[in-house]
């Protein structure tokens, strides 16, 4: 196992832009580490400053406060070209070239390292190949750009990333425009690649469900709080993460360290039953502001069974009980007897 | 494209220029042998001083204009379509031909009003007078297009100020068109119609002295160029210092497109067409083949529209403009259509 150290030293940073007339400050007084060997992703709401601090980070904007030590030492004091062998990116832009292949695009990573022309030595080649196997996108590599999706072309800027050979990785946004599986693929595979190549992979992100599941870290940044860190548990038992994201609407569930909608419910109903199929009908009917579980006292109430049964029982007051097939029509039988439901508070 | 066929299309193109080249000097309105072209040649046995003439002192010349002028139109396009990344910018585009027409208007029109004399009567030294006007505008152009480039962020916002320019110099133009009299406003549209047969043998060697040392310079720009395809961020995260690149880039075609200007008028089209004629027969963004590629076309395809102009009946008097024009705008949009379909199909 490699030694996990701290890369990347911020003190009371403060970022933002400046102008002749203005100084506008986004964040202030950012303290924070990141190590190498993890994953580290950055949330908060829109407009927070998360790709300003990226952009900070990556030196393509200047400070305007405080230290970033990278490597230990100033990032201020690295050259543009010692600094593209140290961090590689991957922007949100998205990149519109034309008749160039994968391979072609991932070769220009070795750029810093290329001589006049920017040819390819056998070892730069040796290089693109394995972060094309790293990304395991060997499929992609004889294709055009112009014909990739979203996805492909994200893997493929995180190839370009990997072949630069950066020990920091910074990526904006990775996971937007990615349907659900492919945002898991691509969070796991930043996560893996922190692990192989025991490098710092830090990226902004608004999916948060995935970042708390696969992050090593998790910075949480806020107007009034700042930038909380830690890991995802620790946020989780200290508050942080529920008070982060306390709106309404929104619960954060302790016990699973994970958000839930939260549903306003005006009736309750007895639910008996257990296993996924009682899960899947509670669930159902607090989406529809029914608390449903066994521990409600009500004339009506509903069977869940298990699954080796097939259908419900609905037992309504003042009426016998009947079967019904799925909880499409469970949920019509109730929604037509709201009536005779125990309201909430009685 | 493999890497075989890109060689032998290249020696195919190089084939070409050749051949349009003995082409230019054996066909004219005066029919001469070939055996006389090939004795005049090399001097071997005795060929009229007629032919002589015919052949050294105005075929020669002016094929070799063509070659040069083609081959520095065609560059400075591919040039300032990467780095605006737009498919319709050109070398003239960014008001440099404007520049120069501005030069070239006050040379002609204010000599006549102020000085007394009609420019086009001076002869030799009217010529010359003509070269450094039309260079002193489209410097000066260029100079105001770079400073701006080093301050403003955006490409379409500079692409729109030299667009903008080109207008002042057209409305400049006008009013002193207003002021001057009917021969020398003659002579100014003779001007801008362009033509390889303006340069006379003395100042032709300058003009191909001039261009043989600038053309290979852009040999320096290959990477720079390559990495400016992946857009300014990741360029910059490669290490690429974009104000330094954009200066260059832009005064180097800025400069290439100013001499051509200055020798052979505004020749319109090709800059523009060849880059993407380069693309769509060599299908790659990469400029190390892009660049001799365009440099190979631009230069042919100036021979076969030199030629055209010259043909037969139309006794040199088709302008060469719209020469570039009838030729090229239809190759381009067949070559667009194809792209289109074989995109479709992948």
């Amino acid at each position: 196992m490699t030694m996990k150290t701290v890369t990347i030293d911020i003190d009371d940073l403060s970022i933002g832009y400046t102008g002749k007339h203005y100084r506008k400050v986004v964040a202030a007084h950012i303290r924070a580490t990141i190590r190498s060997g993890e994953l580290t992703c950055l949330l908060g709401a829109n407009g927070v400053g998360k790709s300003t601090l990226l952009r900070t980070l990556s030196a393509f904007q200047p400070k305007l406060e405080g230290s970033i030590r990278i490597l230990g030492r100033e990032l201020s004091a690295y050259t543009d070209r010692q600094l593209a062998r140290i961090v590689g990116v991957v922007l949100t832009e998205k990149c519109d070239i034309r008749n160039m292949f994968v391979e072609e695009l991932i070769g220009l990573g070795r750029s810093p390292y290329t001589g006049f022309w920017g040819r390819l030595s056998r070892d730069d080649r040796r290089v693109v190949e394995r972060a094309i196997e790293l990304v395991k996108i060997e499929h992609l590599a004889g294709r055009m750009i112009q014909t990739l999706s979203d996805g492909e072309r994200q893997k493929v800027m995180i190839a370009k990333a990997l072949a630069q050979e950066t020990p920091l990785i910074f990526l904006d946004e990775p996971t937007a425009f990615l349907d659900f599986p492919s945002k898991v693929e691509m969070m796991q595979l930043l996560h893996t690649l922190s692990r192989t190549t025991n490098k710092t992979i830090f990226m902004s992100t608004h999916d948060l469900e995935l970042a708390l599941q696969i992050a090593d870290k998790v910075w949480l940044m806020d107007r009034a709080q700042g930038i909380t860190t830690g890991t995802p548990e620790d946020l989780s038992l200290n508050g942080s993460l529920g008070h982060f994201f306390a709106r309404k609407g929104i619960l954060f569930d302790k016990e699973t360290g994970l958000f839930r909608i939260d549903n306003e419910f005006t009736h309750q109903l007895r639910l008996d039953g257990c296993g996924q199929k009682y899960q899947m009908v509670r669930k159902a009917l607090q989406r529809n502001g029914i608390l449903a579980n066994r521990h409600v006292n009500s004339g009506f109430f509903i069977e869940t069974g298990n699954l080796e049964r097939t259908g419900y029982i609905v037992h309504p007051p003042a009426e016998p009980p009947f079967r019904v097939e799925d909880i499409e029509s469970l949920l019509i039988e109730v929604e037509a007897r709201r009536a005779s439901l125990t309201g909430i508070g009685e | 494209m493999k890497r075989q066929h890109t060689m032998l299309w290249m020696w195919l193109l190089l084939a070409s220029v050749l051949i349009f080249f003995f082409l230019n000097l054996l066909l004219g309105s005066v029919h001469i042998p070939p055996g006389s072209v090939w004795n005049v040649l090399w001097d071997l046995g005795d060929e009229s001083e007629i032919t002589r003439n015919i052949i050294m002192k105005s075929r020669v010349p002016q094929a070799l204009t063509a070659i040069v002028a083609g081959a520095g139109l065609a560059v400075s396009g591919l040039l300032m379509q990467t780095v605006f990344r737009n498919p319709l910018a050109g070398p003239s585009v960014l008001g440099i031909s404007s520049g120069a027409s501005l030069g070239v208007a006050f040379v002609i029109l204010l000599s006549g009003t102020l000085g007394g004399v009609a420019l086009s009567r001076l002869g030799f030294v009217g010529e010359i007078a003509l070269t450094i006007g039309a260079t002193v505008g489209a410097l000066s152009v260029m100079a105001v297009i770079v400073y701006v480039s080093q301050h403003v962020k955006g490409n379409v916002t500079l692409l729109i100020i030299g667009v903008m320019i080109g207008y002042l110099a057209s409305a400049v133009i006008g009013v002193l068109k207003f002021f001057s009299v009917e021969e020398d406003i003659r002579a100014y549209v003779i001007w801008g119609l362009g033509s390889f047969a303006r340069v006379s043998g003395g100042q032709m060697a300058l003009f191909a002295c001039i261009m043989v040392v600038l053309l290979p310079l852009a040999c320096l720009l290959i990477k720079t160029l390559n990495l400016l395809l992946l857009g300014d961020g990741y360029a910059r995260n490669l290490g690429l210092n974009i104000k330094r690149a954009r200066f260059l880039v832009i005064s180097y075609s800025g400069i290439l497109t100013a001499i051509v200007t200055a020798y052979c008028g505004p020749v319109m089209f090709l800059g523009l067409a060849v880059p993407h004629l380069s693309r769509g027969l060599f299908q790659t963004s990469d400029h190390r083949v892009l660049m001799p590629a365009s440099l190979l076309i631009g230069a042919s395809l100036a021979l076969v529209c030199n030629l055209i102009a010259r043909m037969p009946g139309f006794e040199g008097a088709l302008p060469v403009n719209s020469v570039t024009a009838l030729v090229g705008a239809p190759v381009v949009v067949y070559v667009l259509f194809n792209k289109r379909k074989s995109e479709f199909s992948e």
